[in-house]
């Protein structure tokens, strides 16, 4: 449980011994991307299940409660409902653009989750740039928006698909901005190394003032990347029906709705590593007692644990807050967050050049 | 020259046109806006109603009094007690009746309430049309509280038919006054967390502040009444220009705004709701004694023209009535607040961009029943 | 003089994001007090409906009120039938012999068209006899619209006043 590198290595080590190289990798990779997708289905599910709990209890409801104990099945049944339904064929729409939409869109969300250090020896690849690598892939998958937008053939998911595509590109700054600040405490770009350089705190403890503010814009910006309240201006329900996915049935709406999920959960495990620390405990200055007691919680908790208050914190941002203007949005992003990350950004550097973080 | 809808070319429709209903959440009913884009601004609306038409006009000629109050429920269905008041006044007014003093302030409690319980909802729905999903379950939670009351009175939460010429139809419930207290001590609780939730929040009030502005003349010459009028400093409400039921002795404030936008229409609806509480507060302890239905022989109204009009949670509701001298009606018409309020639309929303109409829809708090009767 | 109106302006910048961020989390203190304290004020309707007691003037269906001896109170004068705004009630008579004799009119079936009804109220309040009611049951859906018509007068029932002529 606390470290998963020697079941890793055992495992490789042993199909190594058993089959050729060929056949080694192969069912290595296999079995990850296996390992990989059930896990991305499992925690989707329960991540929309999650948030209607939140929000039922939010408004004085019960949320889900008929399907399994609490509810726990509710999403697995509506999974099925959607898997059941019918896809609508769009006469007039591009079919091809159509139906590779929805792919992209998911197939960018599962990419990102490969490179997320789960605990400690538990990541699928340790890329050199992983901060960029997932920076690339998750902003891969506004293009799956514009393409299913545009390939719809219907106004309202043109007029989604154009505001998603405005509002990504512009927040895209502001988050890579927020993780250069990260990036510049720690020196390195890949996670491993920079949950290795929160061994002694983490960086939003460490980093001053400077470090929470980048937190918070990064909160704020990975919040309007994944097109979620108050940013949702691309699905707007209340101006544009659905937005980009209006014209989506069946699975591939769901598979839109589960990568807004998985996008959720990329953008918090990535705030989880860069600010909070990944799967490094939580330990106080000097108590020896209280350090070795937070120890004994394995790895894999502090890292879910960390990342589900995150996502519970965008969860409250998204039913508390009235959606922005299309304008506004732009605003926030060009007149605030960006020449504040900037500001940030500058006094970061000047904060590890003269060595002053802890 | 000011543009009207007419002087728009409709033959020439090379324009980016989307239709925000008969079907759309912003909507709230079977009410179609016609709405031209230009990228995501609107260049003109045009709303399309009749989606709902019932005829509840023509159908009320072929039926008694009594009879048709029961339709005027299904008009606002928001502010049901206001509407069966006013045929019931209009009528009362025809006979030459008057109710007695129990029946006055009962009706003018249940129409206060049922003005709380409509901007409840209003509330819930306008914040859910901006996006705050929230807003919706704190509303109707508290909208439940004053239904329960009509429930226990009535027998019916949302059409009551409770009203009717000559009193009520029958007395209210042993607990009413204790509930309705209830109620109000309740209400003056929760109410400062509609405002931390809403009104103070910055998203919202970027949202609404200067959106939709409608001057007092533009208010005026379309007949904007209720609480949209108000917001632009048009002194409109009925309850205060000509007080009928109990509303001569009770002292309340007419709440008007002068700045005329969004925000202005919804800090009305806001303040309103208190000031209905002052208004429960200051009838439901002193409720006398009294019949609760007049003994008429006969309700006819004598032949001639009568015109009654009261304040419901949208605006002025006249009912006319033509008669010659029979039980049913010759002609009856209402003037309902929504169909005045819905066309000023064009009006205030051209020239904003899409997420503004709905907000500008939102705060004209329309209910399509009552635009298409 | 410049300088002095661009330091109030950055000023009134990082002023207005303080306010913006202050009310947004006073929104935030309600949604997550409830979040806290979670005040649930909804139902688990089907499995609630041993508890679950409607208002005693609930409007659910009409009824016509029966005694013990099986007897009801229409003296079929009609006048809910016609005073009904859209002919929810048929009142069905029939004639009988009574004891003296004279032929009289009686109720033979008392039709209650559930599917018209608009629950106004006016056939109780009308009801000189006080014969009917609104009665608590609110479960009306059935999947076949005919079911909604309904014979209000229970079999073999007579009226009090068949039954003291008697």
């Amino acid at each position: 449980m606390y470290d998963f590198a020697p079941f890793i290595d055992s495992y490789t080590s042993y199909l190594n011994a058993h089959f050729s190289p060929f056949w080694a990798g192969l069912i290595s990779m296999v079995s990850l991307g296996v390992a990989l997708l059930l896990f991305y289905a499992v925690l989707g599910l329960y991540l929309v299940y999650a948030e209607r709990k939140v929000c039922a209890q939010m408004q004085n409801r019960m949320g889900p409660n008929r399907v399994g104990p609490m509810g726990l099945f509710q999403t697995i049944a509506d999974l099925i409902k959607l898997l059941l339904k019918e896809l609508i064929y769009i006469r007039n729409a591009d079919s091809f653009l159509f139906n590779i939409a929805p792919f992209i869109v998911i197939v960018a969300s599962i990419m990102a989750i490969g490179s997320i250090p789960f605990a400690r020896g538990l990541q699928a690849v340790d890329l050199n740039i992983g901060v960029l690598y997932i920076l690339a892939i998750s902003s891969m998958g506004v293009i799956g928006v514009l393409i299913a937008g545009w390939a719809s053939n219907s106004k309202y998911s043109v007029i989604g698909a154009m505001r998603s595509g405005a509002q990504v590109i512009s927040y895209e700054l502001s988050v890579g901005l927020a993780l250069l600040c990260a990036i510049t405490f720690a020196g390195s770009m890949q996670l491993s190394e920079i949950i290795a350089s929160q061994q002694d705190g983490w960086w939003i403890f460490k980093g001053h003032i400077p470090a929470f503010v980048a937190f918070v814009i990064y909160l704020i910006a990975g919040t309007a990347e994944t097109n979620r309240g108050p940013f949702d201006l691309a699905e707007a329900e209340s101006e544009l029906t659905a937005g980009f996915h209006t014209e989506y049935s069946g699975i591939k709406f769901a598979f839109f709705f589960l990568a807004e999920y998985m996008n959720m959960f990329v953008i918090a495990a990535l705030a989880t590593t860069l600010f909070l620390g990944g799967w490094l405990p939580f330990h106080l200055y000097n108590f020896t007692a209280f350090n070795t007691v937070m120890d004994y919680i394995p790895p894999v908790f502090w890292f879910f644990g960390k990342t589900a208050f995150v996502i519970y914190v965008m969860m409250w941002f998204k039913w508390t807050f009235p959606r922005l203007r299309i304008d506004q949005l732009l605003a926030l992003e060009w007149k605030y967050l960006l020449p504040i990350s900037l500001l940030n950004l500058l006094l970061i550097s000047f904060l590890t050049l003269m060595q002053w973080h802890f | 020259m000011e543009e009207t809808l007419l002087d728009i070319d409709l033959k020439d429709r090379e324009e980016y046109i989307i239709n925000m209903g008969p079907q759309h959440p912003s909507t709230h009913g079977v009410l179609r806006f016609e709405t031209c884009l230009q990228g995501e601004m609107v260049k003109y609306i045009i709303p399309h109603c009749g989606y709902i038409h019932r005829g509840i006009e023509k159908m009320s000629e072929s039926l008694s009094y009594p009879q048709l109050v029961h339709l005027t429920d299904r008009m606002d269905y928001l502010s049901a007690h206001m509407n069966n008041e006013a045929v019931a006044l209009c009528v009362e007014k025809a006979m030459e009746v008057e109710v007695t003093d129990r029946v006055k302030y009962i009706r003018t409690i249940l129409a206060e309430l049922s003005r709380i319980a409509s901007h409840q909802l209003w509330w819930s729905a306008f914040g859910m049309d901006l996006g705050a999903l929230t807003t919706f379950f704190y509303g109707l939670r508290d909208r439940e509280r004053i239904l329960d009351i009509f429930e226990e009175t009535t027998g019916t939460r949302l059409i009551q038919t409770f009203i009717t010429p000559g009193g009520l139809m029958n007395d209210v419930h042993p607990n009413f006054q204790k509930r309705v207290r209830e109620f109000v001590t309740y209400f003056r609780k929760k109410l400062p967390e509609y405002n931390q939730l809403l009104t103070g929040n910055v998203i919202f009030q970027e949202r609404t502040k200067g959106i939709g502005y409608m001057s007092k003349e533009v208010a005026i010459s379309y007949g904007v009444t209720g609480p949209s009028g108000r917001g632009s400093g048009f002194h409109c409400d009925i309850r205060k220009l000509a007080p009928y039921s109990a509303y001569p002795f009770v002292k309340f404030n007419e709440i008007t705004a002068t700045e005329g936008d969004t925000f202005a229409r919804y800090w009305v609806r806001m303040q309103e709701m208190s000031e209905s509480l002052d208004i429960i507060d200051q009838l439901v302890d002193n409720i006398p004694q009294g019949d609760y239905m007049l003994a008429l022989k006969a309700i006819k109204a004598p032949k001639g023209e009568f015109y009654h009009s009261v304040e419901t949670a949208r605006g002025e509701l006249g009912v006319f009535i033509v008669s010659d001298g029979g039980p049913n009606p010759a002609r009856i018409k209402y003037r309902t607040p929504n169909f005045s309020n819905l066309f000023v639309i064009n009006k205030i929303a051209a020239g904003h961009k899409i997420a503004d109409l709905v907000a500008i829809s939102g705060s004209l708090d329309l209910v399509i029943p009552d635009i298409d009767r | 003089m410049a300088l002095l109106t661009t330091f109030r302006e950055v000023g009134t910048y990082f002023r207005e994001i303080y306010s913006g961020v202050a009310s947004l989390v006073r929104g935030m203190r309600v949604t997550g007090g409830y979040f806290v304290r979670p005040q649930t004020v909804t139902q688990r309707y089907p499995e609630n409906r041993k508890e679950l007691k409607m208002f005693d003037n609930f409007k659910g269906e009409l009824i016509l009120v029966h005694d013990e001896q099986n007897h009801h109170k229409c003296n079929v004068c009609n006048t809910c039938m016609r005073k009904c705004p859209n002919g929810s009630i048929e009142v069905i008579s029939k004639k009988i012999e009574g004891a003296d004799g004279r032929s009289k009119k009686v109720l033979d079936k008392y039709i209650y068209h559930l599917d018209m009804c608009t629950f106004c109220g006016i056939c109780v309040s009308v009801c000189d006899e006080h014969a009917l009611k609104f009665d608590q049951e609110f479960e009306h859906a059935v999947f076949d619209r005919s079911k909604l018509v309904k014979q209000l007068n229970l079999p073999g029932s007579i009226s009090q006043k068949e039954a003291n002529n008697e």
